[in-house]
Order: C-alpha cells, then sequence, then structure tokens
C-alpha cells in the first residue's frame, strides 16, 4: 500500500473536467484507488465521488493505493495533479 | 445521380402537402426526357417573341396568363412562337389550374414528342411544391447502414458492425411504444443544407427487419402501423460498440458532432455488454437530446453548478484565512 500526500495547484479545483480525467487514469490500473480529504474517504475509480470532495485550489488530498501496480497507479495520479489537470 | 426522368416525376409517391395531381395529356413519346435542374420557368417572355436566355432546360409552367395568350395567339392563327418554344429540347410543359391547352398548341406538342402535363393546382401552389419535390429529388444524398428509430419524438440513427445487436436493440424500442422509420440501408438526404432527412432505401423492404433466429419479420403487421413511421428527421446518431475495457467512454457529457453531407449531428458512442440495458440507454439520450434543444443541459448545468460551488468554497477559505492573519 502506497499513500502519497498531493495538493491541488490548478485554481479551479476538481470540477467536472478533472474528475473525468482522474477517474478515467484511476481506472487504467488494477490497484484499489482511495481519495482522502479531511474524513472523507472515496473510491477513487467513481466520477461522483471525486467530484463530492469538493476539492478546491491549494487542498490536500491524499492518495491510499493499494495493488499490483500500485508504483505505476501513483506516479500517474501525482503527475495529474502536478500538471494541473492540464489547466492553468 | 442517375437519370430522373418525367416519367420518375409521374411515379413519386407524394402525399398530402406535396401531392403534385399531375396527368399527362400529350407528347408521351417525350416522358423519357430527362430533368437536369430543380427548377422551372414561366415561358411569357419566350411565347411573346424574346427568347434571349430562355431557361428551356427547366419545366415550362403555363399558368393562367400563359394560357390566355396561348388563346390570343390561336385567334391570330400565329404559332411561331409556341413552335419555337416547343422545338427547344424542353423537359416538359405543364398548365396549372387544370387548363387544358389549345388544339394547335396539342397538335405541335404530339410532332415535337414534347410532353405536355395537366395539373389541378393553382400556379403558386404547384410552383412551391414541385420546387419542394424536386430539390428533395436533387438533395445530396447518402446510404448509411444502420436502423433509424423515432424516440419520444426524437430521430436516432443507430450505428454499429454487424452482430452489435441494432436490430435486436430497435426492436425493444419498438416494443417499448417508439417507431421504426427503417432498418439496414438508410437513404439521407440533406434538405435544403439544414437538416438531414432519413428514410428506408427501398419502400418495399423499410419496414421490415431480419432478426437472428427468426428472419424476416414485418413491423407493420406485427406492432400496427402506430409503430411505423416513413420518414423522419436524423437528429441524433448513436454508435454501438463491443465493450472495449481499454477505450475511454465518455463519463461526463461532451458535445461531440459528426458530419454526414456537411452536417453536423450530435453523436454518441455506447458500449455494449451483456447486461446493459440498451434500449433503456437510448431512451434517456433521447429525452437527454430533447432537453437539450430546450435550453437545459444536464452535462453543462451540472458541471457549472460544480464550479460555482467550489469557487464558493475557495472564496470563503480565502476569506477565513485572511481575517485569521489579521488577528
Amino acid at each position: 500500500m502506497i499513500e502519497k500526500k498531493v495538493v491541488i495547484k490548478n485554481r479551479a479545483g476538481i470540477h467536472a473536467r478533472p474528475a473525468a480525467l482522474l477517474v478515467q487514469t484511476a481506472t487504467q490500473f488494477s490497484s484499489k484507488i482511495l481519495i482522502e480529504k479531511e474524513n472523507e474517504k472515496i473510491n477513487g475509480k467513481s466520477i461522483m465521488g471525486v467530484i463530492s470532495l469538493g476539492a478546491t485550489y491549494q487542498s490536500e488530498l491524499n492518495l491510499i493505493v493499494e495493488g499490483d501496480d500500485e508504483v505505476e497507479a501513483v506516479e500517474a495520479l501525482v503527475n495529474l495533479f502536478e500538471t494541473r489537470f492540464e489547466e492553468c | 445521380m442517375e437519370k430522373f426522368t418525367i416519367l420518375d416525376l409521374l411515379q413519386l409517391d407524394l402525399k398530402e402537402h406535396d401531392e403534385l395531381k399531375l396527368r399527362c395529356v400529350a407528347g408521351r413519346p417525350g416522358l423519357v426526357r430527362d430533368i437536369t435542374l430543380p427548377e422551372i420557368d414561366r415561358p411569357g417572355l419566350a411565347l411573346s417573341g424574346f427568347f434571349e436566355n430562355f431557361a428551356y432546360k427547366r419545366i415550362q409552367v403555363f399558368g393562367r396568363g400563359e394560357n390566355s395568350y396561348l388563346q390570343k395567339l390561336e385567334k391570330e392563327n400565329n404559332y411561331d412562337a409556341v413552335e419555337k418554344i416547343l422545338n427547344y429540347e424542353l423537359p416538359c410543359c405543364i398548365f396549372t389550374y387544370g387548363i387544358e391547352p389549345t388544339e394547335e398548341f396539342f397538335k405541335i406538342a404530339e410532332k415535337t414528342k414534347t410532353p405536355i402535363l395537366i395539373s389541378d393546382l393553382p400556379s403558386s401552389e404547384f410552383s412551391t411544391r414541385i420546387i419542394r419535390v424536386l430539390n428533395n429529388v436533387f438533395a445530396p444524398h447518402q446510404t448509411i447502414h444502420g436502423v433509424l428509430v423515432e424516440v419520444f419524438g426524437v430521430g436516432i440513427l443507430i450505428k454499429g458492425d454487424s452482430g452489435v445487436g441494432k436490430s435486436e436493440i430497435a426492436l425493444e424500442l419498438i416494443e417499448r411504444g417508439h417507431r421504426l422509420v427503417a432498418d439496414d440501408a438508410i437513404n439521407i438526404r440533406c434538405v435544403s443544407g439544414n437538416y438531414l432527412m432519413g428514410k428506408g432505401a427501398s419502400v418495399v423492404i423499410s419496414h421490415h427487419m431480419e432478426i437472428r433466429g427468426l428472419g424476416i419479420i414485418n413491423i407493420t403487421h406485427l406492432f400496427g402501423v402506430g409503430a411505423i413511421r416513413d420518414e423522419k428527421r436524423v437528429e441524433l446518431i448513436v454508435q454501438l460498440e463491443e465493450w472495449n475495457s481499454k477505450k475511454f467512454y465518455d463519463r461526463i457529457g461532451s458535445e461531440e458532432n459528426i458530419d454526414i453531407l456537411g452536417i453536423k449531428v450530435p453523436y454518441l458512442v455506447i458500449p455494449v455488454k451483456p447486461g446493459r440495458n440498451i434500449p433503456i440507454i437510448i431512451e434517456t439520450a433521447a429525452m437527454n437530446e430533447r432537453l437539450k434543444r430546450m435550453g437545459y443541459d444536464s452535462a453543462k448545468e451540472f458541471s457549472s453548478n460544480v464550479m460555482n460551488w467550489l469557487e464558493t468554497k475557495s472564496a470563503r477559505a480565502y476569506f477565513l484565512e485572511e481575517k485569521y492573519m489579521h488577528r
């Protein structure tokens, strides 16, 4: 299991489009992916779940990934946050 | 485009507001002449002897005015203009108001093998109808493999590889009270550059379907006339695909269009796999399309609501932080 803290860097936060991108990336991996924000923990492969986190600019998320391809999955997800979901 | 002769025009199955009420009274050998332009001409100027730029390739429409002039010419025993007109390779002459042309006109038409048709409609009405009919005939068209159904009033063209279950899905939709326009070969034409109209490529086979294991079935007889319609505007295209776990399918609802004959039509790709109820998904897509047309786009509305929510949250966090810092 890998845990990794990420910070939202795109101004708009995780709205519909970034959420779709996140879920699209997450579903490529067989690992179980959970996203934690404050006390909420949701499935990273569910689009409505990801949106309902209400993750705004500069809020902190905790990725919890567990499975055979956990290393690649974390890398891919972190990369999304780092590249601001192709936004500004 | 293949040839479209006067005979084809007479044989078109036109109903209600398209009916031309035509009958041929003279020059029958000329019925094989081609119509090459979807336009008409009133030969008033030519009758009076002015032949410059005479649009002889168009259908010539004789109304009351032209006919009175013909009668006047008859009284004067002057047939030069008529002879000259009919010696052009005209597609045909059509008399409106059910007017019978004069005796001599008949003779010249028979001699030159020019078809003379009579319509009972008034000239203005006849002109609008024939132009509409000819525009439909000459409209750019193409044949597409798929099933065209009307779901909640929305014309949906279901496409997909054979064996993906198009016909079965259409059958289920018909069973649920929707309508079949045509199965398999759909003739789609672009109407006045504005929208696409689809109907069966052949009238004989369009309301039949081939269901694997059953063979050919007649939808009209099985489900009644309420289950079919002759033609329908194509407003949505649904592409069915075998579910591919490697492929990404639309998760929020993006605006994808496909170009057919230069018209952009909303386009959805729906993955099929056992246990997915595609007819219900198509019904929902139809209703969503209606909703969009009424000005409510579920996906856009949702997206902007989420954005607003996040913005408010963000602003509040910033405000609280500022206060805290000043204290």
